[in-house]
């Protein structure tokens, strides 16, 4: 039978995780519940966390760190915030947004986790705090590539960078429903410019592999370009190296390869959907 | 494993009964309290027919632990009428034929009350937007937008 535990401190709930197999965090409940209402999950103990620092943001400076327990209703309560509403609003619908967090979202299931590509385009850092020990910072795309093995500790937080010029992330996600359905697939780009040229770019895929990836051909080809018409012809061509997507309800693998570039080239050249 | 007590207070009234641990609102609030407006669609999130407002923010109360409702204030919308005396927005339902088979009925209604809550006048897209975790399959949902930009301008719309 499934236990809960209520824990009070972070160290206290990563400490549970960290000594029990067994032991699996809940934070919004959306996708821990769901396996237990389909009784896919009936034994072990699910980790409340209580501590008010698990749902802490800092967001003015130049570092933002997003407490793991921060729902996606909470991110669009915050200006400061403004340039991860887009994400935050394609997550389900108003109920789920103010249950589904931040650190729940980085687990989530390939077609799901929108709101990650666009944190691996901001490229952001995942807090861990394995035991009772203090917390340490990793890349999300390496949390990522750990994810399946699990073990890695209890998720406490997310940093990165604020965007100098917030209108420098772009954010598409690509559903057959209106106005929302599970993504056919999402892009994420963080196009900073320095004199009219793509310094630093950072583009991600959600659903075009089975974790969110980077897009490095595409990020290398802008890589000091202006955004003009060959430098996004270039990047098209560039879109599909290391995608392996999968073919699912919501589209097929080839389906998927075929609009990928459309969209891309669609969002770089800032036109509509 | 021992049942919890766990109390809230249910569409203005206290109530207090205990659960497994594992146990959702959804059900906590069907079996155990009688509360049958919130309605099991899919468990899984996707449909809204369990859309509760916990604290005045709507939640799915069948991802939603009971324990962790704890001292909060949950309505339903079993809470919207006072005996026969129906609300603007439940009137502006009834007279736009936003119910068929009125399954997804309490949650489009409790969607929509959280938005009027929140924001009494709201565009068509604002509608759009507030009922987009609620699913119906009957209506094709134009009755219901409707009803829900009816209700707003409605005398006495805010107590929607």
């Amino acid at each position: 039978m499934l236990d809960v535990r209520t824990c009070a401190s972070l160290s206290e709930a990563a400490g549970i995780l960290s000594g029990d197999r067994q032991a699996m965090l809940i934070g919004g409940g959306t996708l821990v519940m769901r396996d237990v209402n389909e009784g896919r999950l009936t034994e072990g103990t699910l980790v409340r966390v209580t501590d008010p620092a698990y749902r802490q943001m800092s967001v003015s400076g130049a570092r933002v760190e997003l407490g793991a327990g921060v729902t996606m209703a909470m991110v669009l309560a915050s200006r400061e915030l403004a340039y991860l509403h887009a994400p935050a609003r394609g997550i389900g619908g108003p109920a789920i947004r103010t249950m589904a967090t931040i650190g729940g979202n980085l687990f989530a299931a390939t077609p799901y986790g929108d709101f990650t590509v666009a944190l691996l385009a901001l490229d952001a850092q995942v807090v861990l705090q394995a035991g009772y020990g203090s917390g340490r910072a990793m890349p999300l795309e390496d949390f990522l590539a750990g994810r399946e093995r699990g073990g890695q500790g209890l998720v406490t937080a997310v940093q990165f960078s604020r965007p100098q010029n917030p209108s420098e992330l772009f954010f598409r996600k690509i559903a057959r429903v209106k106005p929302k359905g599970i993504s056919v697939l999402s892009i994420a780009a963080h196009l900073p410019s320095s004199s009219g040229r793509v310094a630093q770019a950072r583009v991600a895929y959600g659903a075009m592999a089975p974790l969110p990836m980077r897009a490095r051909g595409v990020e290398r080809v802008l890589e000091g370009k202006a955004l003009d018409q060959p430098a996004i012809q270039a990047a098209k061509q560039a879109a599909l190296e290391g995608c392996r997507p999968a073919t699912d309800a919501i589209a097929s693998e080839w389906y998927r390869r075929e609009i990928l570039p459309v969209h891309l080239g669609r969002l770089l050249a800032g036109e509509p959907r | 494993m021992a049942k919890l007590p766990v109390q809230f207070r249910l569409n203005g009234s206290d109530r207090a009964t205990f659960v497994d641990p594992s146990s959702n609102l959804l059900d906590t609030l069907r079996r155990g309290l009688g509360d049958f407006a919130p309605k099991y669609g899919c468990g899984q999130g996707t449909c809204g027919v369990c859309t509760v407002l916990v604290d005045g923010e709507p939640q799915l109360s069948c991802l939603t632990l009971a324990v962790t409702c704890e001292g909060k204030q949950i309505e339903t919308a079993s809470g919207m009428a006072d005996g026969p005396n129906l609300q603007p927005l439940q009137e502006a339902f009834m007279d736009h034929f936003a119910a068929q088979c009125g399954f997804c009925t309490p949650g489009m209604l409790t969607a929509a009350r959280a938005l009027l809550a929140r924001n009494p006048n709201p565009t068509r897209d604002e509608v759009v937007e507030a009922i987009s975790g609620n699913i119906c399959r009957c209506t094709g949902y134009e009755p219901i937008i409707a009803a829900i930009l009816t209700a707003a301008s409605a005398p006495g719309a805010r107590r929607a």
